[in-house]
């Protein structure tokens, strides 16, 4: 009886204080069209902040040394985010919904390119903010351009590779086909054959688009629309699928992230993984290695040749809301200039953008995978540039797991993931 | 004074005393030991691991193997950009100040609804629990704007309130029923014996809420110890909090997962708690004793 | 106690009562002069509650009524939504999507399907855990409670679970369970703990009684602090058994704290979001409420709010029912007297 007469009251007193309170509410509900003025600021200099995500190799703080060495007008601080691409996203979010003057420019994954562009946080760059992308790969332009404008100015990039025993298989694989024709090298050796990454998780929606892209699918087409229920898309995830289960991607293969498959191949417990280009110092000096020297690598195997890698990497993205944007574009420009591209690749192993930079003699003696990476970006294609993002990868996470784990057909995970998609808008 | 004293005297041997018709102290060890293999058998694990040179990270050996203190180094290099001793001390203040504050207005709250007659009790009750009911991740797009618009961004204040707020429901729910269950009939006969009331409160009131208030000084403080989400949105670098600072660590490489050094750090974070309910937990017993004896 | 005092000017006046001096006043005039008091004492908690909880709340049902923002094909930027009515709670708990000639049930591989899943696997969960957690806490704690020589070591002890932050714990757990992890290697299991339903389940369970058991066993021996050891003697000179004594002797005399500590332990699981983020990113039915609310604030806020609501409302009934018919009423102190 008590009780009943202390909760009822709460509420009610919750609810008569909606109206008291009203002026309050509503604050980062919508976002304006817009929301900042694309026009403003444009020849703006002076100090800018450059946010970024956690500095894991100690290559952004120098390099921003560099350059307030030759500007010590328009001096840039950095500010670093957590390692947690989640935590970075939000942060950067809670900033742009307050109009945040203090965000100049800002590090975007490749994924959230098209969602800011589009809530009108970022600025376009295009007439007097234009950028050359002609020495640039195609594939990560591609990846910071939304509606035909480009948005944002790749900064590194990233792309999947296949290692491999080479004591096991001198020659590497060139299709998938012949992957799996391989496998039973890896039984007769009593190790797993291939695996990636299939916990669900982002990593997931990389496996599986990397699959689906490599038969000829598409996820999404230019228009954001979702074209994922085809034949080809069939064709790549059902192989994938197919894998998973006749053993030739082991079971623990579905708690895989990136580092667990590290782990296995390092252990000698694999003899193909697909990972990124950062397994390759690892394997190579890590205490734990049993592998130090018999791995190689190689492209992706594809249909009939390269596959199709899904690329990583980020984006420096001015804010619409930056007082200095013409700094701050410098500053992004600056990025692209070989002698940083050649800092970051050598210091902090991130993958330049331009393709100039993969033959250059000092990184690919540094980071022999150089070649076989180029190859990667190459044929990459990006994730789908939709501002529906969160919820394009959920549908293919969720169905593509389900589909490996044989909860569903390959035909029923496509078309729900199709239906998924188009709900998410 | 005396008859209180004494009753508190006896409350303070409580334990003691149980033992003699309960169980065998055989017994008692065997349950204790197994209490201690199971909350320390994973902690043993991070610290094995916090220990472990980072080319053996994912090594299950389960002693302790290629023994490095390089994720220490790391986790206090400032080179790489970590300032972990700051963080240490953002989070002491954070924790600290969340702690006393919320005791101090909690104490008051519970007091209040533990002894006070007045209209409205069950609404405040029922207000304070509610505020305990709503997702938490759901408060910072709100919060960020609020302490945005009024400047706050980046103080400490804008990690305090909310912290506070957060253990408040808490500490006033545990004083109060804790409250409810003290014999306050021994603060009259204080005062039969010739305590003003001022001297009753301190001398056996006091005492007695002792377990109760070091008990719940320890939960808020590793409460506010542990807070996240609002740390990771609302810290600027000056600010930012230790669980902020270990989410930021990360890998020497794009991808890799920093796993021995988040180990070292949440060693380092966690052995100051240890050492501090080490000293608390005397107060939970012996406060009372102390008091009662004076 | 010192009802009779003339209205203290501070909170300090009123719990030090330095005022007191024996009288006789109508009963009337002591419930408004403690009302008074009461509510000076109270206030402080009432103003910090009110700006950081009640705003956000209230903020978020408002904003819950709003449409997601919603692109402009023409323009390719996002536009305000308007108005949504109740369509937002209805997408939730009708698992709907779409709108106008497209509504219909959510596809599997959105945040709406996964709705009421997402509810049984919360509330199952929330039942488990503080089960275990209760049985568990209850135990430690009579054994804390007990003389012995390393006592303190115990104590200590038994805390570190809930000392280490949640974000390192869940991280050790994902770490230990993973198949080449600590957990198979001891028991020479070959367990894909994190890859199907019912041991991704368990691992999540065992992390989380793990690491709240301490929260538990704590509460309770300082609600066993309480006891006065005379009713433990009368008890025994009556011949009651050591069980007899538990049953009716601590068991009643610990409920306030239990039910205190179990009441807050069922509101904290019911927002669980941390461990099964880590671990299983919410595959194998392991997404709770809370994962649900911080994907979709990713997707759109206005729903996310709504979301956030319903959590609210669903865990406002929980406590209700919770005071209502198990009698958590140790905290409603307002006429009941000592005990």
């Amino acid at each position: 009886m008590k009780t009943r007469k202390y909760l009822l009251p709460a509420a009610v007193a919750g609810v008569l204080a909606i109206s008291l309170s009203a002026c309050g509410g509503g604050g980062g509900g919508g976002t304006q069209t817009g929301g900042g003025d694309a026009a403003a600021n444009l020849d703006g200099r002076g100090p800018i902040t450059y946010v970024t995500g956690k500095d894991n190799a100690a290559v952004q703080q120098p390099t921003v040394d560099r350059w307030n060495a030759a500007h010590p007008n328009e001096k840039v601080t950095l500010k670093e985010q957590t390692d947690q691409a989640d935590q970075q996203h939000d942060d950067l979010v809670q900033h742009f919904q307050s109009k945040d003057a203090g965000y100049d420019l800002v590090t975007v994954d490749v994924v959230w390119t098209a969602e800011f562009a589009a809530k009108g946080w970022l600025q376009p760059l295009k007439d007097k903010m234009a950028v050359d992308t002609g020495a640039l790969l195609q594939p990560t332009v591609k990846a910071a351009t939304y509606n035909n404008t480009l948005y944002a100015v790749p900064v590194h990039s990233d792309g999947g590779m296949l290692y491999y025993r080479k004591d096991l298989v001198p020659t590497p694989p060139k299709t998938w086909d012949e992957m799996m024709s391989m496998c039973s090298i890896a039984k007769a050796n009593k190790i797993g054959c291939y695996a990636g990454q299939y916990q669900k998780y982002e990593g997931l929606t990389v496996n599986a688009a990397e699959a689906i892209n490599t038969f000829g699918g598409k996820i999404v087409d230019d228009a954001g629309k979702a074209t994922v229920n085809s034949a080809e898309s069939k064709e790549g995830l059902g192989k994938l699928v197919a894998a998973y289960k006749d053993g030739n991607i082991p079971a623990q293969g579905i708690t895989f992230q990136e580092e667990q498959g590290r782990q296995a191949f390092e252990d000698g417990k694999l003899l193909f993984l697909r990972n990124w280009p950062y397994v390759y110092n690892l394997a190579k000096t890590d205490g734990a290695s049993k592998v130090k020297e018999t791995f190689d690598v190689a492209p992706l195997p594809g249909k009939d040749g390269p596959g199709a890698s899904s690329l990583g990497g980020h984006s420096a993205a001015v804010s619409v809301y930056s007082k200095y944007k013409a700094t701050a574009l410098d500053f992004a420009k600056f990025l692209l200039e070989d002698e940083q591209q050649k800092f970051f690749a050598l210091q902090g192993s991130l993958a330049p953008v331009k393709a100039s930079m993969y033959k250059d003699a000092d990184i690919v003696a540094k980071a022999p995978y150089m070649p076989t990476l180029l190859t990667s970006i190459e044929n990459a294609v990006p994730r789908p540039v939709t501002p529906f993002y969160p919820g394009v990868t959920k549908a293919v996470q969720d169905n593509a797991y389900a589909a490996l784990k044989g909860e569903k057909s390959v035909d029923q995970a496509l078309t729900d993931m199709q239906a998924a998609i188009d709900s998410a808008k | 004074m005396s008859t209180a004293t004494a009753t508190a005297a006896r409350h303070a041997e409580a334990p003691a005393r149980r033992r003699a018709f309960d169980w065998a102290p055989a017994r008692t060890y065997i349950q204790a030991v197994i209490i201690l293999i199971w909350c320390l058998a994973p902690f043993y694990w991070m610290i094995v691991t916090a220990f472990r040179d980072v080319g053996f990270t994912f090594d299950p050996t389960p002693f302790f193997t290629h023994v490095t203190f390089d994720n220490f180094i790391t986790v206090f290099d400032e080179s790489r950009g970590n300032h972990f001793a700051r963080n240490l001390l953002n989070s002491l203040v954070v924790a600290g100040v969340t702690t006393i504050i919320s005791l101090i207005v909690g104490v008051f709250a519970a007091y209040a609804l533990a002894r006070l007659k007045f209209s409205g009790k069950s609404l405040v009750l029922g207000f304070i629990l509610g505020a305990s009911m709503f997702p938490g991740v759901a408060l910072i797009t709100p919060l960020f704007q609020l302490f945005t618009n009024i400047g706050w961004f980046g103080s400490y204040q804008a990690l305090i309130i909310p912290s506070i707020s957060f253990s408040l429901p808490l500490t006033v729910y545990t004083l109060t029923s804790f409250f409810r269950e003290m014999p306050w009939e021994l603060e009259e006969s204080a005062r039969i014996d010739g305590c003003t009331q001022g001297q009753a409160f301190r001398k056996v009131i006091l005492p007695l809420a002792a377990p109760a208030t070091f008990t719940t000084a320890i939960l808020t403080f590793i409460g506010a110890w542990n807070e996240f989400l609002i740390a990771s949105q609302l810290s600027v670098d000056a600010t930012k909090t230790v669980t902020v600072a270990i989410a930021s660590f990360a890998g020497a490489q794009p991808h890799q997962e920093p796993y021995t050094a988040v180990m070292a750090a949440g060693t380092v974070v966690t052995i100051p708690l240890v050492i501090l309910v080490l000293i608390f937990q005397r107060k939970i017993v012996a406060g009372l004793t102390a008091g009662a004896v004076k | 106690m010192s009802t009779e005092a003339p209205t203290p000017t501070s909170a300090k006046d009123a719990l030090a009562g330095t005022h007191h001096m024996p009288g006789k006043e109508s009963a009337d005039r002591r419930q408004v002069t403690q009302g008074r008091w009461a509510y000076t004492l109270i206030l402080p908690t009432l103003i910090l509650l009110g700006v950081v909880i009640v705003y956000p709340i209230i903020n978020a049902i408002i904003m819950s009524f709003q449409k997601d923002a919603g692109l402009d094909p023409a323009t390719g930027f996002f536009a305000e939504g308007g108005f949504a009515g109740l369509d937002n709670y209805t997408h939730w708990l009708l698992q709907q999507c779409g709108s106008g000639p497209a509504l219909g049930p959510c596809p599997p591989g959105t945040l709406g399907a996964q709705f009421w899943d997402a509810m049984g696997t919360t509330f199952f969960f929330t039942i488990v855990t503080v089960a275990l957690e209760t049985v568990l806490g209850f135990w430690m704690a009579v054994i804390m409670a007990r003389a012995f020589r390393g006592r303190a070591l115990v104590r200590a002890s038994v805390l570190v679970p809930w000392a280490i932050p949640t974000a390192v714990t869940a991280k050790l757990f994902f770490f230990m369970f993973a198949f080449e992890g600590i957990v198979n290697k001891l028991f020479g299991t070959q367990i894909l703990w994190t890859g199907s339903e019912w041991p991704a389940k368990w691992a999540i369970i065992i992390s989380d009684v793990w690491k709240t058991t301490p929260f538990m066993a704590l509460l309770i021996l300082a609600g066993l602090q309480l006891i006065p050891d005379e009713v433990y003697e009368a008890a025994k000179v009556d011949g009651a058994s050591a069980w007899q004594r538990f049953t009716q002797i601590t068991l009643p005399l610990v409920k306030p704290a239990l039910m205190v500590a179990i009441l807050f332990r069922t509101l904290d699981v019911l927002r669980m979001y941390d461990l099964p983020a880590i671990m299983t990113g919410g595959a194998n039915n392991t997404t709770t409420l809370s994962i649900l609310v911080v994907e979709q604030i990713r997707q759109g806020l206005n729903s996310a709010s709504a979301l956030s609501t319903i959590t609210f409302l669903v865990i406002f009934l929980v406590a209700f029912i919770f005071v209502r018919f198990l009698g958590a009423n140790a905290v409603d102190a307002a006429t009941t007297g000592k005990k």
